[in-house]
Order: C-alpha cells, then sequence, then structure tokens
C-alpha cells in the first residue's frame, strides 16, 4: 500500500465502511446472539435465552438499517461496484437474503405467537439457525471480494459477452468465485467475531451474576476461536489469496493495524479475566473493527480488486457531494436518537416489558 | 419462462408482497398515537389496551416490511444491474434519504413498543408520533424514485445511453412526483384505516366488547374515511398527469385505441388487441377527455398512435385499472355512508347496515393498492425508464432466474400464510378477552 489520495470518493466509500463497521457491531452481535440461542446449555439455559431475546427486541430493526445504508450509499455512490456485485454474487447475495427474512421473520414470532410454548420454540430453532448461516454467507461475500475472485470472473463475463470462445459456465462464473476456501473461511471468520461481540455484550447486559459468568466463559471460548479463525484466514491467503496477504502484511499502516488488532484482542482477554466488562465491550468492539479495516486497508485502493478502483468506479462528484450533504444531515438526527435507543435499553432487565404488558 | 419474465415476476411478487407491509407501516403507528392520545387526555383504559393491542399486530407487521425491504434493495442489483448503472447515482440521493427515514423509524419504533414502562408519557407519544412521520416520509422518498421512472428528469443523454450532467434534486421533483406521492400516501392511510374499521366492525357485529371496537371503530374511521374520499379525486389528478406525461399508459389503462376529441369514457369491457377493440364496455361520450383533460372537446392520443413495440401489456393494464377505480369508488362511498350516519346520529355503531357494509370493504384498499401498482408498473413497460432504458436492457446477464423466482414466491407465500394466521390470532385474541369479560392483562410474551 502505497501513498493515499482523499478525494469525495475516497471519503465517501470511507462512509460506506463506516456504516459497515456499524453494522458488524450492531447487527452483527445480534446475529450472535443467534449463535447463543442455539447453544444455550446448563441449568440457566432458558434465562441465557431470554437474555438474548431482551437485549435484541427493542434495538434489532434500527440496527438492521446499517446494512439497508451500506447499500443504498453502495448504488448511489458506485452504482458499477453494485450492479457487478449483483451479478457475479446473485446466489449467495440470494441465499442471504432468505436468511434475513427467515430469522426477522422468526424472531417477532416467537415473541408474538400466541400458541403454546412449543410452537415458540419451534421458531426460537429457525432463528437460531438462519442467524448462524446469514453472517456466514455475509463472511463469504466479503471474502469473495477481498480474494479477488468476483473481478476475475467479472472479467471473464465480459469478455464472454464480447464474443471471445470461452470455456467458462455458470459455475465458474457464479459459483466458484465465492464457494471456495478462502470465502468459506471468512465466512467462518465472520460468524465468529459476531458471536464472540454477542457473548461480551450479552456478558454487560446480564442484571444476574450467575448468568453474567456464563457470557464471560463463552466470550472468553469464543475469543480464542476468533484467533484460531484469523490464523487461519492468514493461512487460507497465503495460498488461495496470496496479493491479499501481502497487503496484509506488507508495511505502513497495514502493519500498525495488524499490531492494534492484536493488541485489542489481548486487552480484551484480559478485560473478561478480570471481569471489567465496559473494558472488555469496548476493546471487543475494537477488535472487531480493526480487523474489518485491515481487510479494507489491504484491498486499497479497489472496491473489487483488478477491476473497480475507488476512484474509477464512482458516480459523479454531484451525486456525491450530495450524499455526503445527506449523511451530515440524517447523522445529526441519527447518532442522538441511536445513543437514546440504546441508553434506554442498555439494561436487558428480567422486569422489561414487552408492549406494556407489567 | 424467459429470463427477462422470471426477474419481472419476483420484483412484481417481491413489491407486491411489501406494499402490503409498507401501507401498514405508514398508518398503523398514527393509530397507535391517536389512541394513546386519546387514552392520556381521557384517561379511559378503554384506549390504552386499544394502543397496546395495535402494537402487538403492528410490531410482528413491521418486522415483516423490514426484511421485505431489504429484499428489495438488494433485488435492485441483483436482478437489474443495468438499471442501477445508469440511474443509481440520480435515484440514489432519494433511497439514501428514505434510508434515514428508516432509521428514525425503527429507532422509535423500538422506544415505543418496548418503552411503555421505560419512558415518560410524554417520550413515549413523541417517540410514536417520529414513527409515523418516519413511515411517510420514507414512502414519500421511495415513491420519488418510481415517479422518476415514470419521468425522468434530470440530466442529459449522453450518446452511449449513459446520462450526464446528472442532477438528483431535480429528478426529485419529476412531473409526476406530487401526483404519486400524494395518491401513495392516501392510499395508506385509507387502505390501512379502512381495514382495521372492517375487523372492528366485524368484531361488532358478531357481538365483541362493545366499549373498545365501538372506540377502535371511530378512530379507525377517522383516519381512514376522509382519506378514502379524497383518494378519487387525488386519482383524477394522477390520471391528467399520467394524461400529459405518459399517454400510451393512459391509452392502455383506459384501452382507447382511436386518437380523437370528445373520447369516451370504457368502464368495464375487455381490449382485444388483435382487433384493436375494447368490446362490451360501458361508453360515457367525451368521459375521457373530460376527466383526462378537464374539457370535452380535448384530444385523448390512442394505442394506434404508438408504434405497437412500445404498447404494455394492454389488457393487464386497462383490467388493473378497473378494479383500482371499482374498489375505489366503493370505499368512498362506505366512507361518505360512515360520515353522514356519524354526522345525524353521532354513533356510527347505531347502524348495523353500515357495520356490515365497513366489514364487507375490509380487504378493498390493498386490493385498489396492488392495482394502482400494477397500472403504474406494468402500464411502463416496456420501459424500465420511460423512454430512456428498456426492462430487457437492465436484466442480469445470469441464466436461470426462474429457480430465485419460485424460491422467493414460496418464502413470500409461506411468510404471508404464517402472518395472517398469527394476526388472526392476535385478534381472536382481544375478541375472546373480551367477549368473556376478562381485561386482565396478558401472560408475558416472552
Ligand atoms: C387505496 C388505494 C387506491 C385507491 C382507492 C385508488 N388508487 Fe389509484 N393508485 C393507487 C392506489 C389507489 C396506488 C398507490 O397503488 C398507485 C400506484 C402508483 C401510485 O402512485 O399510486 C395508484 C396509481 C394510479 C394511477 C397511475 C399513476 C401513475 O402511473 O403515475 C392512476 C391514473 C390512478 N391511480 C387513478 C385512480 C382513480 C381515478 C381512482 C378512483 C377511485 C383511484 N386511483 C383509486
Ligand atoms: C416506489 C417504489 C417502486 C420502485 C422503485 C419500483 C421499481 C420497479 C422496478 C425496478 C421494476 C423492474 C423493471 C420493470 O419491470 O419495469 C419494477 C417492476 C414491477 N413493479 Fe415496481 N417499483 C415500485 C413499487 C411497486 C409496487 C408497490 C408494486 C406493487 C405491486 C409494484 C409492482 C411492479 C410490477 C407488477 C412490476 C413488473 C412489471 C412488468 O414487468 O410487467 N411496483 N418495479
Ligand atoms: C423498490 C422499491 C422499494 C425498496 C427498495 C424498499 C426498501 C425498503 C427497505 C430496505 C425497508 C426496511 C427498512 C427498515 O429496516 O426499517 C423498507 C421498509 C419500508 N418501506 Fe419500502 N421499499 C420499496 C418500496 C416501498 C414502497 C412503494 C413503499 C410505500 C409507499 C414503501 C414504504 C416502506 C415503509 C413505510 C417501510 C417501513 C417498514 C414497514 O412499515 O414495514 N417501500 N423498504
Amino acid at each position: 500500500m502505497t501513498g493515499v489520495t482523499v478525494g469525495l470518493p475516497e471519503i465517501v466509500a470511507g462512509f460506506i465502511v463506516v456504516a459497515l463497521n456499524a453494522y458488524a457491531l450492531t447487527g452483527g452481535a445480534d446475529f450472535g446472539g443467534g449463535v447463543w440461542e442455539l447453544l444455550a446449555r446448563g441449568p440457566r439455559r432458558d434465562a441465557q435465552r431470554a437474555l438474548v431475546a431482551r437485549a435484541l427486541a427493542p434495538i434489532w430493526e434500527a440496527n438492521h438499517v446499517w446494512l439497508i445504508l451500506v447499500v443504498v450509499m453502495l448504488f448511489t455512490a458506485f452504482p458499477d461496484v453494485f450492479a457487478t456485485l449483483g451479478i457475479i454474487l446473485h446466489v449467495p447475495l440470494s441465499l442471504m437474503l432468505i436468511g434475513i427474512v427467515l430469522r426477522g421473520s422468526a424472531f417477532v414470532f416467537r415473541s408474538y405467537d400466541p400458541r403454546d410454548d412449543s410452537v415458540r420454540r419451534k421458531w426460537g430453532r429457525l432463528f437460531a439457525v438462519t442467524s448462524i448461516v446469514t453472517p456466514g454467507l455475509l463472511g463469504m461475500v466479503i471474502g469473495a471480494i477481498a480474494s479477488g475472485a468476483v473481478g476475475d470472473a467479472a472479467r471473464r463475463l465480459a469478455a464472454v459477452h464480447a464474443g471471445s470462445p470461452s470455456s467458462d459456465g455458470f459455475v465458474s462464473i457464479y459459483v466458484r468465485p465465492w464457494l471456495a476456501p478462502f470465502p468459506i473461511i471468512t465466512g467462518v471468520l465472520a460468524l465468529t467475531m459476531f458471536a464472540f461481540l454477542a457473548a461480551v455484550y450479552l456478558a454487560v447486559a446480564a442484571t444476574d451474576d450467575a448468568l453474567r459468568e456464563d457470557f464471560r466463559r463463552r466470550a472468553l471460548v469464543a475469543a480464542g476461536a476468533v484467533l484460531v479463525m484469523a490464523g487461519a484466514g492468514l493461512v487460507a491467503a497465503d495460498v488461495y489469496a496470496p496479493d491479499v496477504l501481502r497487503s496484509l502484511l506488507g508495511g505502513g499502516w497495514a502493519s500498525a493495524l495488524q499490531l492494534a488488532t492484536g493488541a485489542a484482542a489481548l486487552a480484551c482477554i484480559a478485560a473478561l479475566w478480570t471481569r471489567r466488562w465496559q473494558l472488555a465491550r469496548v476493546a471487543a468492539a475494537g477488535q472487531v473493527s480493526l480487523i474489518l479495516w485491515g481487510w479494507v486497508a489491504a484491498q486499497y485502493p479497489w472496491m473489487i480488486p483488478s477491476t473497480h478502483a475507488i476512484r474509477t468506479s464512482s458516480a459523479p462528484a454531484v451525486t456525491l457531494k450530495l450524499l455526503l450533504m445527506g449523511l451530515a444531515v440524517g447523522a445529526a438526527i441519527l447518532l442522538p436518537s441511536l445513543a437514546y435507543l440504546y441508553r434506554t435499553f442498555a439494561r436487558a432487565e428480567t422486569t422489561a416489558m414487552v408492549n406494556g404488558e407489567p | 419462462m424467459t429470463d427477462l419474465l422470471a426477474a419481472r415476476t419476483q420484483m412484481a411478487i417481491s413489491l407486491g408482497f411489501h406494499i402490503v407491509f409498507a401501507e401498514i407501516g405508514i398508518a398503523m403507528p398514527l393509530l397507535m398515537v391517536l389512541a394513546e392520545w386519546r387514552w392520556r387526555r381521557t384517561g379511559d383504559a378503554a384506549y390504552r389496551e386499544l394502543a397496546t393491542r395495535w402494537a402487538k399486530g403492528t410490531a410482528v407487521l413491521f418486522a415483516v416490511g423490514a426484511v421485505s425491504g431489504t429484499v428489495l434493495s438488494f433485488e435492485l442489483g441483483l436482478l437489474w444491474p443495468g438499471f442501477m448503472r445508469i440511474a443509481g447515482p440520480i435515484v440514489g440521493i432519494p433511497f439514501s434519504l428514505e434510508g434515514f427515514a428508516f432509521f428514525t423509524e425503527a429507532i422509535f419504533l423500538g422506544v415505543y413498543l418496548y418503552g411503555w414502562n421505560r419512558v415518560s408519557a410524554r417520550v413515549h407519544l413523541t417517540a410514536g408520533v417520529l414513527v409515523a412521520a418516519g413511515g411517510a416520509t420514507s414512502a414519500g422518498f421511495v415513491v420519488l424514485v418510481n415517479a422518476w421512472m415514470n419521468t425522468p428528469v434530470g440530466f442529459q443523454l449522453a450518446g452511449d445511453g449513459r446520462l450526464t450532467g446528472i442532477d438528483p434534486i431535480v429528478g426529485m421533483q419529476s412531473p409526476a412526483a406530487l401526483e404519486q406521492v400524494l395518491h401513495m400516501l392516501l392510499a395508506a392511510y385509507a387502505a390501512t384505516g379502512m381495514a382495521v374499521a372492517g375487523v372492528h366492525a366485524w368484531l361488532l357485529v358478531r357481538g365483541g366488547a362493545p366499549a373498545l371496537h365501538r372506540r377502535a371503530l371511530m378512530l379507525a374511521l377517522a383516519v381512514g374515511a376522509p382519506a378514502a374520499v379524497l383518494q378519487p379525486l387525488s386519482g383524477d389528478f394522477s390520471a391528467r398527469v399520467v394524461a400529459k406525461t405518459q399517454p400510451v399508459k393512459l391509452a392502455a389503462l383506459e384501452s382507447e385505441w382511436e386518437t380523437m376529441r370528445r373520447a369516451p369514457l370504457h368502464i368495464g369491457g375487455w381490449p382485444d388487441v388483435k382487433r384493436e377493440q375494447t368490446r362490451w364496455a360501458i361508453q360515457i361520450p367525451a368521459g375521457l377527455s373530460l376527466l383526462a383533460f378537464h374539457d370535452p372537446n380535448a384530444e385523448v392520443k390512442g394505442l394506434r398512435a404508438f408504434p405497437r413495440d412500445v404498447w404494455p401489456p394492454v389488457v393487464i393494464v386497462h383490467l388493473a385499472f378497473q378494479v383500482m377505480v371499482a374498489a375505489g369508488l366503493a370505499l368512498a362511498f362506505v366512507a361518505l355512508w360512515a360520515g353522514w350516519v356519524a354526522w345525524r346520529r353521532h354513533d356510527v355503531t347505531s347502524s348495523r347496515r353500515l357495520l356490515m357494509a365497513v366489514a364487507l370493504v375490509t380487504p378493498l384498499g390493498f386490493v385498489a393498492t396492488e392495482a394502482g401498482w400494477i397500472v403504474t408498473e406494468v402500464g411502463r413497460q416496456p420501459w424500465i425508464v420511460q423512454g430512456l432504458v428498456r426492462t430487457s436492457a437492465a436484466v442480469t446477464p445470469m441464466p436461470g432466474l426462474i429457480v430465485p423466482m419460485l424460491t422467493f414466491t414460496a418464502l413470500y407465500v409461506g411468510l404471508g400464510a404464517i402472518v395472517a394466521v398469527l394476526i388472526a390470532s392476535l385478534v381472536r385474541e382481544t375478541a375472546s378477552r373480551h367477549t368473556t369479560g376478562d381485561t386482565s392483562t396478558a401472560q408475558q410474551s416472552q
């Protein structure tokens, strides 16, 4: 990674990553909640599940909007990138959407289905399973982009359309870019990170000490899993995406980011160990964010490696300016509102009420 | 089925599904807020009960609206990359503003639904107002996108088909913008208000808790009936804009073949595209000229004035238009009747016949909405952006689109059925609790 030129396209791209980062820390953690729903164990199994439900209910829809913001900003500012991702990654994105639909629906059905508990348990299970599949697919999509396979497929598709003879079939253009070892590992890494975040947040949100300890233990295990998966990612990158690895480890910024990521990981484990909950939360969020920005730095200046550079694939400057103005006004309303929402529901107390029912 | 047809079908089903939840998401928060406000003003506990009952249903419907909306925003790229490539920089701005409206909506819906005992009365009510305002705003912005697709402005056309010199702000003020936003918002209040009124009217006919349902009926009518009365007027405004800006669509929805002055209005009938005539329609002389241009001698262009390859599917568009207008007139009639009874007798529940009529029109607002969107969207074919980009040029090159189309159709059919059962059982729960006189609070929901 050499010099960084910052102009309108880079600023907008930066905000898209900020929104993606916010989605990872909020919506991502909500997916992680589903993991712990599925893995609820031991004498406090039902209490664990209830905590997940109470913590998510008031905020998951707001958290989900970050994803929509990412999509909308992407197609506004980088229409060609959006179009290309929509074409090459049609299959995993569609599967992810099915996951999003089923998970959101199952979550509210579980809360509101007036039928008996066994029906609700079924909705809970569907919620949990889709909470695992969906972020896995999201991670695979990112892995496919990062590995360079999407850009590669897009180029081959363009060649086919230009009439050059080729042996590329459906699988080689629409399946292989994402159904490959490196994307699969990034998928699992994303899932592990989200589960880790959720465990830390739930430990903070719990008002009952035993429950808090349950999630502390889970958070520690998950922290280890994140380290393992991140290591696996590096090994896989060495084999399948050497360009990514070179930039990830290449000097300057990139190494600084790697070092900071490691420091955050250690800080989080130490904080969990010594039961400093707020610190653990900040460190966990920092670690996940740094992993994300590490990917971004490694990929810079490409939106889609080898075909779409930030500079050359952006919308006209008027659009970018208007978008930034919209973002500024929107953020002025949004950030205080979000802060208010989180403050109001910071503690998932057992006395939490649904719809005013005492 | 060609890939293009599969893509169109998938888009139509996704939108047709989403729009029901979107309309409810626009109008239900207003109803909830009104009920809560009445409770805080009068101390009448039935209003509070109503607000919490409505909130339960809204929570479910809103979530389904949010996830189906997410599907739509991805589908723009999954199905129509060629459209987004060209139009993204211009329609992206209203879509982004819509995104912020969603945030407001979702944040304060959380506060509203789960904050009954956590925030003050004033904050709670304000949160409800913000949800209602956020819903209406987001609908307004997204309809601006659609209005631009119908009457695109704010750019120059470059030789390669790309747009240059774009101005998204001008793009948001396209000729169809005001007409469509007004008609859509009224549609949301009319459809949801009259449907909620219908459900409570039916429960009253069945003899359920009169105190609760009478209040519910009055509030729902207060929102739904004025909108239903205004909707034909707004529709007339829409038709005049369409006549001016999209003459092929007007000709198709009226199934008018010949260009003429004193053009007649066709009511009902079946357009025979091969013979280029409309059979079995009731004709009102000069009716169309009068409606479309407010002048009996105005010239209305017929389909023959346009090359066949830019005709939309005439039969679908014409029939859908007839369905919308019929449903709209029925709703307006029942709404006026309710207004008359309320004015003369001060109590809409005193007329059993009126209650039956309100119950009978329960689904019509949603039927009219679906039909209206079919008029707008199918009537724009073969264009995805009127006169600019053909739908066939916008579709994704990915083959096998029938598979995702069938998958999403199955998903939505299943989801729709589950939601229907769930809402029905929530309604039944309310009904039975009150008929047995048990007004104690419900079991914990979690
Ligand atoms: C409650 C729902 C409802 C009702 C009762 C009506 N409409 Fe409607 N109509 C819609 C709901 C709707 C809509 C929300 O579905 C549409 C689709 C696009 C739009 O902006 O509004 C629409 C579109 C639409 C259009 C096409 C606009 C365009 O393509 O730009 C026309 C000409 C009319 N309507 C006319 C009418 C008339 C003459 C009605 C008389 C009764 C009427 N509508 C009742
Ligand atoms: C306001 C937001 C809307 C936008 C931006 C929008 C956009 C689109 C797009 C991009 C397509 C595909 C291209 C085309 O066929 O022209 C489409 C098709 C379609 N949409 Fe919409 N739409 C909107 C609202 C709706 C709603 C609420 C409905 C409800 C039923 C609807 C019904 C349809 C139908 C039936 C088609 C298929 C038309 C055909 O191919 O014959 N649309 N729309
Ligand atoms: C192509 C067209 C459309 C797209 C891409 C789209 C996108 C979305 C998205 C992403 C959401 C989720 C927001 C959240 O998470 O809270 C949503 C919800 C919503 N949409 Fe749409 N939408 C479209 C058409 C429409 C139309 C035609 C209307 C109504 C007029 C509408 C009104 C709403 C409303 C009010 C909500 C709030 C959630 C709800 O009440 O269910 N949308 N839409």
